[in-house]
């Protein structure tokens, strides 16, 4: 099985997908970014999915429960670089990842984090 | 490839291989890369139910013709259990198997043509077909 990479940058983790993704592997991802978003304390997750050629249902639950789980361990998490042919794929496959924020690529997932915890900080309650 | 190719569905390796030859077919027919993707999902999807629900099949990967008019035809069959409701089993969000219940719905949306053979006891045949533009 292979095992994606998770990397640290600042207080945020990147994970870029190059591979296609095995379910195992997906299941390996979620519990490993859930450990490194505690043992570093990082306040966001970027998902890079640029290479990812399609998102199908348990692709797509699996980036929702990344979110959710990342949410709950008080880190904010952008789905990056999505393909316009995975797009429409996803909404109508029935799939619209409600609960995901996604920036258009790396760059902008990273302004988005930088907005996000700037915000939260200004607001102080949520 | 001209043709028809069988591959075995035995595990979650297995869903990746199909993935992989589907994609090459679908190239092949000379689908848009988004029908391309259509069908690439939704063939994981069917790939994964057949795993998941029966434990194991086969697909069969077979190049159509409708005139001049050329397609992609996917037929899933496995000896599994079998679906008792078929029109509950195409209900979006209905499920038995812990997933997200889209994996059948999502993919007769996905596909130009769909056809689901199922009793309980005589295992599952769904059919799709996508056809070049």
């Amino acid at each position: 099985m292979d095992r994606v990479p998770v990397l640290k940058l600042g207080d945020i983790l990147i994970v870029s997908i190059q591979i296609d993704l095995q379910d195992q592997s997906v299941l390996a991802l979620q519990e490993d970014l859930a450990n490194k978003v505690v043992e570093t304390g990082a306040r966001g997750v970027i998902i890079d999915i640029t290479a990812v050629e399609i998102v199908d249902s348990f692709i797509g639950r699996m980036l929702a429960t990344i979110a959710a789980i990342s949410r709950m361990l008080d880190a904010e998490t952008v789905v990056v670089g999505m393909r316009p042919a995975v797009a429409i794929t996803l909404v109508e496959l029935g799939l619209s990842l409600g609960g995901v924020r996604t920036a258009l690529n790396l760059e902008k997932g990273v302004a988005l984090l930088n907005h996000i915890d700037g915000s939260e900080i200004a607001t102080a309650a949520r | 490839m001209t043709a028809p190719a069988e591959l075995p569905i035995h595990g979650n390796s297995d869903i990746v291989l199909v993935r992989q030859r589907v994609r090459t077919a679908a190239v092949e027919v000379g689908l848009s890369l988004v029908d391309q993707t259509k069908v690439v999902t939704a063939a994981s999807e069917l790939a994964r139910n057949a795993l998941v629900y029966a434990g194991g099949g086969q697909v069969r990967i077979e190049v159509v013709h409708n005139g001049v008019r050329r397609g992609l035809r996917l037929a899933f069959s496995d000896d599994g259990p079998g679906i008792p409701d078929l029109d509950q089993a195409l209900t979006d969000g209905w499920t038995t198997g812990g997933g997200l219940g889209l994996g059948l719905s999502g993919s007769r949306r996905l596909m130009d043509e769909f056809e689901l053979k199922s009793a309980p006891g005589e295992g599952t045949l769904v059919t799709v077909t996508k056809w070049a533009r």
